[in-house]
């Protein structure tokens, strides 16, 4: 019973970074990067203080700690040296997993973080191409979406920085949303809603997408954080609730 | 051994009107600040611009010395983009060649080692081919594999920041992360380096005061690649520049803030852009005992 009613009390960041740790599971001795924020990487690090843990994170600069750090804090030991150069040696050599943030992205996964409109008079320039076309040309990748809108999950990108399904990605293994879990497991490679969050229907997640979404007839619920990954978030790696600073806890399960 | 030591103007003063610079550093970390500034007080202009950028490329661009900008990102780090960078891409004052970063890399690899490219799979089946139309790929002689021939990002002038140097140019970093500053000594035909301290050789690797001693590995820059050495204490503020001093967040809030506004701007230029390296230290000192006592003041 104790367990069912911690498990109910998880807040959506929760239900969110339980979603983004699920990403790493079966990826074993490889670099999880989990750029895309603070609930991605709790994920990660919730990922290697349970189910995967032999995966490597960082404490987000470029030391690879010997064990999973809480958010904001620097590594008590160190096991590797990652600093930016050997970081890009290691996106060409694969053994990497990585976590990234579109501001748009296709229903094949094309996505794009470089600019708005025109690539050569931008109506709004966004951070460039950074390391999206190698990402996802040579390493698993997955992505983290705070707020799904259809501003997101948009018909047609305007650049492709990160190449989709349909361009010969490496491999895409999900998109996570505030609203859901979707993933590309459809004949065509195309996006597909995996579990909707609690508290969010399957016509939430379809009017918040841009696009048509291959739905399932039956989309199951994404699994709540068991009593353990709760206290391990709550008492060990984000004890301050960076985590609700995505989320807003607000928007509870 | 020669000595390289020169002042900031000196070095401006070597720079002509449509250079290709190299800047060092990576995003708000360890660039050569000092040096940047020394150019805003120089009138050349139409520079093409090699960085994985931070507020160099923002500064330059103010100051309406970009015709071409090369770069994977330009970023403040702690603010995702620089305001100055965003105004010039919007209103199109700029050329560009935007890379992804391990593309960039291959550039800088490929220059260092006096190649014309390097293959990298990096890029492929994005629209970086597509926006860069001068981009071509290669066949691996060897089997169907096709890649991205990265061309070298060869530099006329390379600028970088360590934390320390001799007077012959050999550079040492102290913090977590070279960046890809001997790269880029590696691949321009004269590299200048500023330093938060000139020391004499031996002291390089001697213990200090603790016992402690950095390693070998520390030296990061042969003097070979280096034509001038220019002492700059703080010369990477606002950026970090680590172990020495970490990001200066409010004065680079203060920075982006002003950056947004013409008459802001202004104002910041005149206060702190519009004087020597010596007047810049003493503007940021007076800030910083600015802000000090009115906190006093709001303790009282």
């Amino acid at each position: 019973m104790a367990t069912t009613t911690q498990a109910t009390d998880a807040t959506r960041a929760e239900v969110c970074a339980v979603a983004c740790a699920e990403l790493f599971r079966g990826d074993g001795e490889i670099v999880a990067a989990a750029v895309a924020g603070f609930v991605p990487m709790l994920g990660s690090r919730l990922a290697r203080s349970t189910f995967e843990p032999d995966l490597l994170t960082t404490d987000g600069g470029p030391s690879l700690s010997a064990g999973p750090v809480p958010l904001g804090a620097a590594a008590d030991a160190v096991e590797g040296w990652l600093p930016f150069r050997d970081h890009l040696w290691l996106v060409l050599n694969g053994r990497r997993h990585v976590i990234m943030g579109p501001s748009q992205i296709d229903r094949y996964g094309n996505t794009n973080i470089s600019c708005i409109g025109d690539w050569a008079r931008p109506s709004r320039q966004l951070l460039g191409v950074r390391g999206g076309p190698g990402n996802t040309l040579l390493n698993p990748t997955s992505y983290w979406v705070p707020k799904h809108s259809t501003r997101v999950f948009t018909d047609e990108v305007d650049m492709v920085s990160g190449v989709g399904t349909d361009r010969g990605a490496h491999e895409i293994r999900a998109v996570v949303t505030n609203l859901a879990v979707l993933d590309f497991d459809t004949p065509d490679r195309r996006m597909r809603l995996k579990s909707v969050h609690p508290g969010v229907s399957v016509d939430d997640v379809v009017a918040a997408t841009g696009f048509e979404l291959a739905v399932p007839d039956a989309v199951p619920q994404t699994r709540l954080p068991d009593a353990e990954e709760l206290r391990i978030m709550r008492e060990v790696l984000d004890p301050k609730g960076l985590r609700e600073r995505e989320v807003p806890s607000e928007a509870r399960s | 051994m020669k000595d390289k030591t020169m002042s900031p103007a000196d070095f401006a003063g070597t720079i002509e009107s449509g250079m290709t610079v190299g800047i060092g550093g990576w995003g708000s970390r360890r660039k050569p600040m000092a040096l940047v500034r020394a150019l805003l007080r120089t009138d050349v202009r139409d520079l093409t611009i090699v960085s994985l950028g931070g507020p160099d490329v923002g500064l330059l661009c103010a100051a309406g010395k970009v015709r071409k900008l090369v770069y994977g990102f330009v970023s403040l780090d702690s603010i995702p983009l620089d305001p100055h960078f965003r105004a010039a891409r919007e209103s199109g004052a700029i050329k560009i060649a935007e890379y992804d970063e391990g593309m960039y890399v291959a550039g800088l690899r490929a220059a260092a080692q006096r190649l014309d490219f390097l293959p990298t799979r990096a890029g492929l089946a994005s629209d970086v081919l597509t926006m860069n139309p001068d981009l071509r790929t290669v066949a691996s002689p060897y089997s169907d594999e096709e890649y991205v021939a990265m061309p070298a990002l060869r530099t006329d002038v390379a600028l970088i920041h360590l934390n320390r140097a001799d007077p012959a140019g050999n550079g040492q970093y102290l913090g977590p992360d070279p960046y890809f500053d001997d790269l880029y000594a590696m691949g321009a035909d004269r590299c200048y380096l500023s330093c938060e301290e000139v020391v004499p050789t031996e002291r390089l690797l001697a213990p200090d005061a603790d016992g402690h001693s950095a390693p070998v590995q520390s030296l990061l820059v042969g003097r070979m690649y280096v034509t001038g050495v220019i002492e700059a204490p703080g010369g990477a503020h606002f950026t970090s520049c680590a172990p020495d001093y970490e990001r200066d967040e409010a004065f680079q809030k203060e920075y982006a803030t002003a950056a947004k506004d013409p008459d802001a701007w202004r104002a910041f230029e005149e206060r702190y852009l519009r004087t020597g390296e010596d007047g810049y230290r003493t503007a940021v000192e007076g800030r910083a005992a600015t802000a000090a006592s009115g906190a006093n003041e709001r303790s009282v």
